[in-house]
């Protein structure tokens, strides 16, 4: 099959505020027919629209997977860094300029297995960023070995005699590590997802969205994996999201029923950023460079 | 002025005030206007063990802790045993005979005993004061007047332990200076106190200050000895100046943190050991890849591994330069001095912010722990800031940005996120020129060679740029001692007193590193007579560097892995010892073991 060429890249000129399609990226998905992804990807640029920025205002940032080719799929600033690294890239990023909205996309062996101690401690720091992490339950470019949340008994290429670990819990795991907005979807419920990444966005402080997004390639039920799925989700229903241990006793329910929506959400802390006095003027990245000669006499003087 | 060359030293545990009474006896130095150079051998301890300071004061600038010890002021009985063979024929020793009851034997050095009971009535066992009462006493001895150890003591301890444990330690060092005149005999040297004041500083405390200059706004950190100096200097002065300083869950976390807030526009750096650089290794190579400007300092210790905490060695080079995988643009420096520590940070930023690339800087425990008074006005506080093509604010695009776009000098104009017209995708996967990967779908060979070349090709406009190494002394020398950053001092003394003492040497220091430039630094290799490389390091990974680099190969070395650095006369005796017995490797006996 002859390589699809593809388009120089070049920034479409947007009147007004950008809509979704203005979000899309030169290059399309080069993911497997069916994959969930495709559906993150346009929950995601229906999201970034309904924020009513221009494309250059937004930064999304992903490490390696899967999954983390999506910067390359849509048109806002993107960084497509090291495996498991892309929250503590974009943590630097945002402190850099706060005036950017910086959204970090992802896979579950990115995220929560090897870039698992910069998951927890974002999440405790409280910075300002949307994580939207599409969770598989596979490895699925390194071809389908066990991951992070790959459950018991489960035959993969790493466990041909089924999966000893237990998985863990990414939705319990962040409201206990200190994110202040968790949510879980479901790639095929698209509108809500949509919902949860624009609030998400929108919420000042560390917002998690842990993203069934099945895999149609590495999982032995292949395309009938979305039936397994929607036959086990159901939506959060009479809950309180400001709650915390109501959403942690949600969250840790475990078992053939698997509820999505926003589990916990908490307004009352500040994020990082909004604490941190350096960034008063403005973003750092636009403030004059080095100190005045009245500082460093200043410093001098201390030393003597 | 009288020309002197004189060494205070403070033995014992940690905990006992040491490094208070080091830097009161520095400052009250700087204060009078001399010059001093401290370096603290020390043990991975919080308190116990031992710990011994050496405080050089010189009528000449100095920069390395020297070879003699004139006074050593041994605050525990262990100090005296240890140090006791130290003191430098004519010396003195102050020891407290409240504890030393059995009088040290030498005859050729000043006994001082002085009793803490006695001076101070102080009933605490913990002697608190006896630092003090010690540090008094020299004083007295050289002659430095008791007010400004008065002065200290006020700035000091006022604000923190409140006006009567003030007096208590007013009048203790008076008491013991009163003791000190009437019982001992003072040295010939006299400390005349100067018309301008000197400060006072760390190499760590220098080069986050030069961090501060180059426009350094985003700092990130884990704590890792000897580099946590720079953490220390930062934090709390991160609000004053407008720098963002973060402490991170691990090193990966560091150098990815300091990528991400470069790549968002601004100056961003961070410092770190052996152990915590080979953690940041990945994505120092992610930063040659995506050409985004970091500087990373490598304050290097004894290794392998944890290695040697609070011991010094100059054996990360090779880590360094071979850094994470694949072949990439990197720029490779080694500071020569403190001074040249603040200086080398703005120096190191403006040619990154030029060629989009990292940075990183090498230097180790001996100049970044040790402490020099310096003239104030030596800081250039105002450094050239030359941030390169750098695109912010509105749109100069025709609606077309190549990122990465093919350039004769390999340098392709850089946006920065939140620019309208610009937006782009940079990877750790190789890319075209717009930044699209080349490494899935779009594979291609030719690209590939294009864009390898064009970052590749930003080393030539480096090299071009880095000065190389000068050679310093006599044109016709019968010795070249060469080597690299911190111990540009201890050569350069080595080589004077080789030299008054007949056999004349001359001396070759690299502080640019990488990427070399082979023919210019051949000229000057192509100067040195019988050639000795002096590192410390076990394997002499300089000498295999320049090597391969230059194709150079020395007459001899003189290599030092014990942990503590080298003193002038060590190089002295390995550069006289490898021409005399013919051999090609002299290692120098430490003779002082803390």
């Amino acid at each position: 099959m002859a390589k699809r060429e593809r388009s120089t890249r070049r920034e479409r000129s947007v009147k007004g505020a950008p809509t979704a399609r203005d979000f899309k990226g030169d290059v399309n998905p080069d993911w497997c027919p069916g994959c969930g992804d495709f559906s993150v990807l346009s929950a995601l640029q229906n999201a970034y629209a309904k924020l009513g920025k221009g494309t250059h205002d937004h930064l999304t940032v992903s490490g390696i997977g899967c999954s983390s080719n999506l910067p390359g799929y849509i048109k806002t600033y993107g960084m497509h860094t090291l495996h498991g690294r892309a929250l503590a890239v974009a943590t630097g990023a945002k402190f850099a300029n706060h005036e950017l909205n910086v959204v970090v996309t992802g896979g579950d062996g990115d995220g929560y297995g090897i870039g698992g101690n910069h998951f927890i401690h974002t999440m405790r720091k409280n910075i300002d960023l949307l994580y939207v992490v599409m969770n598989n339950e596979t490895y699925g470019l390194t071809v389908g070995q066990a991951s992070p949340t790959t459950v018991v008994g489960e035959q993969t290429k790493s466990t041909p005699f089924g999966n000893l670990e237990s998985p863990l819990n990414p939705v319990a795991m962040a409201i206990v590590a200190g994110a202040t907005y968790v949510a879980r979807a479901f790639s095929s419920e698209r509108v809500q997802l949509a919902e949860l990444m624009y609030k998400g966005m929108q919420h000042k402080g560390f917002a998690f969205i842990d993203v069934i997004s099945p895999c149609v390639t590495w999982k032995k039920e292949k395309m009938q994996i979305f039936d397994y799925w929607k036959e086990r989700v159901h939506l959060l229903e009479d809950h309180d999201t400001s709650d915390r241990a109501a959403a942690l006793a949600q969250a840790v329910k475990t078992g053939h029923e698997t509820q999505l929506g926003l589990f916990y959400h908490d307004t009352s802390r500040q994020s990082l950023d909004q604490m941190e006095p350096v960034l008063e003027n403005g973003p750092i990245a636009h403030q004059p460079l080095g100190i005045t000669q009245e500082q460093g006499d200043a410093i001098v003087q201390k030393m003597m | 002025m009288a020309k002197y060359d004189f060494a205070i030293a403070v033995g014992g545990a940690p905990g006992q005030g040491i490094e208070t009474a080091g830097k009161s006896i520095s400052q009250i130095c700087a204060r009078y206007g001399l010059n001093v150079f401290t370096y603290t051998a020390y043990q991975s301890l919080i308190r116990g063990g031992h710990s011994f300071l050496t405080i050089r004061i010189s009528s000449e600038p100095v920069a390395n802790h020297g070879d003699k010890i004139d006074l050593i002021i041994a605050l525990d009985a262990n100090s005296v045993e240890k140090h006791l063979p130290h003191v430098a024929p004519g010396g003195a020793l102050i020891y407290n005979s409240d504890h030393v009851k059995e009088p040290p034997k030498r005859d050729d050095i000043q006994l001082c005993p002085i009793s803490y009971k006695e001076l101070t009535n102080d009933p605490d066992r913990k002697a608190k004061m006896l630092n003090v009462c010690m540090s008094s006493v020299a004083l007295q001895m050289v002659g430095i007047d008791l007010s400004v150890l008065e002065d200290i003591i006020v700035l000091a301890l006022l604000k923190r332990t409140g006006q009567a444990v003030v007096d208590a330690n007013i009048a203790a060092a008076r008491a013991s200076y009163d003791y000190a005149a009437e019982h001992f005999t003072p040295f010939d040297v006299r400390f005349e106190k100067q018309d301008l004041p000197l400060a006072f500083g760390s190499g760590n405390t220098l080069m986050a200050m030069g961090g501060a200059a180059a426009g350094v706004k985003f700092y990130a950190a884990y704590p890792m000895s000897p580099s946590t100096g720079i953490l220390h200097w930062m934090a709390p002065n991160a609000r004053d100046l407008g720098i963002i300083v973060r402490q991170c869950e691990d090193e990966i976390s560091v150098v990815n943190m300091v990528i991400g807030a470069a790549h968002a526009g601004a100056r961003a750096m961070c410092a770190t050991s052996g152990g915590g650089f080979a953690l940041m290794s990945e994505a120092i190579g992610s930063a040659g890849m995506m050409e985004i400007p970091i500087v990373v300092v490598n304050v290097q210790r004894g290794g392998p591994s944890t290695g040697l905490p609070t011991k010094t060695e100059q054996g990360d080079l090779w880590q360094v330069l071979g850094a994470s995988q694949g072949d990439f643009p990197k720029i490779v420096v080694s500071p020569t001095s403190i001074m040249d520590g603040f200086n080398t940070i703005p120096e190191l930023f403006n040619l990154v912010d030029k060629f989009q690339c990292p940075g990183m800087v090498l230097t180790d425990l001996s100049l970044a722990e040790g402490h020099t008074t310096f003239v104030p006005d030596a800081i250039n506080w105002q450094p050239k800031i030359d941030r390169g093509e750098l695109i912010t604010g509105v749109d100069q695009t025709d609606g077309e940005y190549l990122r990465y776009q093919i350039t004769d000098s390999g340098i392709s104009p850089r946006a920065i996120p939140g620019t309208p017209g610009h937006t782009h995708v940079v990877a750790t996967d190789d890319h075209d020129e717009d930044g699209g990967l080349i490494s899935d779908e779009f594979t291609n060979p030719h690209k590939r060679r294009d864009i390898m070349e064009k970052r590749q090709r930003k080393m030539e406009g480096i090299a071009e740029l880095l000065p190389p190494p000068t050679l310093e002394g006599a044109e016709d020398a019968e010795v070249t001692l060469i080597g690299w950053g911190s111990t540009h001092s201890v050569i350069s003394e080595a080589a004077q007193m080789l030299t008054e003492a007949g056999l004349v040497t001359n001396h070759i220091h690299f502080k640019w590193l990488y990427p070399m430039d082979e023919d210019a630094v051949n000229e000057v290799l192509s100067k040195s007579a019988h050639a000795i490389i002096v590192e410390c390091n076990y394997t002499g990974q300089f000498a295999r560097f320049l090597r391969g680099e230059t194709g150079f190969k020395a007459d001899g070395h003189i290599r030092k892995y014990d942990g503590e650095p080298f003193m002038p006369h060590h190089i002295v005796e390995g550069a006289r010892e490898l021409l005399e017995e013919k051999t090609d490797l002299y290692v120098p006996y430490q003779e002082i073991v803390v």
